[in-house]
């Protein structure tokens, strides 16, 4: 298992009062990602758990995009991956970050 | 915002939460356990395994049609809903905790291939707790009723567990065995059962199968809403747990592996049931097929 953890700062805490959300399954190809609101506002973490070793440099590419698109302040991001394709990690963060502005 | 459309949702499509929301009242879940606890499993990290945050179930109390239930959720999506420490130590739990709540059932929506081979033996010792929970809950007046129409279907210990509910609902989708199609074809071999033959899997231990034997007590189309329409009827239906059950069950057991103990294949069982037209069975939808059931007297009993 590698385990990775980005921190990022973002302009704005998001949106919503929902403080806990999960989305995905851990499955072939699929991953689970659980959003909890609990840091400052303008912080946000991203802990990743995977199988697949060596892509460091994917998931930071992914989680940095994610971060400037949708500007997750104030948000933990805890994801277990199932060996997931990077364009499913970006939909799924993508649908955590709704379902906490729900 | 409205709830999540029940009378869409595809039960086997959908993920556990998925059908635990939409089969609830809307937003009266309140989970035990939940996923931002973490309690993951202790064992997969050994064998360089993903975990999942709430070990592959959901469990927790909730209000079906106004009335208080006790609910477990398994996801066959995670490791094929098999059960390991945690998972099984999360079902007992909560059964323990209705034989003092008494709520009005206990759901268990089984999804499940059995017991998670990683951690063999704290998922045999949670499938034997787990019956001996079920035992008391049953005694304390609180009937138990198992769903399955998942990807898992319902096999292993799962299927002793199905075994030991008050009442069964299954969909088309739904399997329900304790040897499974592979397990079968590994160990006996081709000849006795091939289990790439997925019409003789479904005529064998789909749902229909179960069914028309009495093993399950309702069959469902796959949406959610039938799922809760026939939990309803079920739950006022559970028979009461005492001896004339018991023996009534023993009996019918008996009676049913005289009848069928040779039978090579579903639609010999079925001819035998008196099904008219046996081959037709498969595709057959819901109101032929339940019109098929009321004329089987093995279908409807009041053991178990």
């Amino acid at each position: 298992m590698e385990s990775l953890t980005f921190r990022h700062t973002t302009t704005k805490p998001l949106a919503g009062s929902k403080l806990q959300a999960i989305t995905g399954v851990v499955a072939s190809g699929n991953l689970e990602i659980l959003l909890e609101r609990v840091l400052p506002p303008d912080a946000v973490e991203i802990a990743i758990a995977t199988p697949i070793a060596g892509y460091g440099q994917v998931w930071e590419a992914v989680v940095a995009d994610f971060v400037a698109r949708a500007q997750p302040g104030g948000v933990r991001i805890s994801i277990n991956d199932g060996g997931a394709r990077p364009d499913t990690v970006a939909l799924r963060l993508l649908q955590g970050a709704r379902l906490m502005e729900a | 915002m409205a709830g999540p459309d029940r009378d869409r949702l595809s039960w086997y499509e959908a993920s556990a939460r998925q059908r635990l929301d939409a089969l609830l009242d809307p937003g009266s879940f309140t989970e035990a356990l939940g996923p931002e606890e973490r309690r993951m499993s202790p064992h997969l990290p050994l064998f360089d395994l993903p975990r999942a945050f709430d070990d592959g179930i959901v469990v927790g109390t909730g209000q079906l049609n106004g009335k208080p239930v006790y609910i477990a959720a398994q996801e066959g999506r995670f490791m094929g809903g098999a059960f390991g420490e945690v998972h099984g130590g999360k079902l007992v739990g909560l059964l323990r905790a209705a034989v003092e709540g008494k709520p009005a059932a206990v759901l268990i929506l089984l999804d499940t291939g059995g017991v998670r081979l990683q951690e063999a033996n704290a998922g045999e010792t949670a499938i034997a707790e787990t019956m001996r929970a079920i035992a008391e809950v049953r005694a304390a007046g609180v009937p138990v009723v198992g769903l399955i129409g998942g990807r898992a279907g319902c096999f292993g210990g799962g299927g002793l567990i199905a075994g030991t509910c008050s009442r069964l609902a299954v969909s088309e989708g739904g399997r329900i065995s304790v040897s499974g199609p592979e397990v079968i074809e590994t160990n006996k071999g081709a000849e006795e059962f091939d289990s790439k033959d997925r019409a003789l899997v479904w005529r064998t231990m789909g749902g229909k199968h179960r069914r028309l034997i009495g093993g399950a007590d309702a069959f469902c189309d796959d949406t959610v809403s039938s799922f809760r329409t026939a939990a309803l009827t079920l739950i006022a239906d559970a028979p009461a747990f005492d001896l004339a059950t018991l023996d009534a069950e023993q009996a019918r057991l008996r009676k049913r592996i005289e009848r069928f103990g040779e039978c090579r294949d579903g639609t010999e069982v079925w001819a035998k049931l008196g099904v008219n037209d046996p081959d037709a069975v498969p595709a057959m939808d819901t109101r032929v097929f339940d019109e098929t059931v009321a004329r089987v007297e093995e279908a409807v009993h009041d053991a178990r």
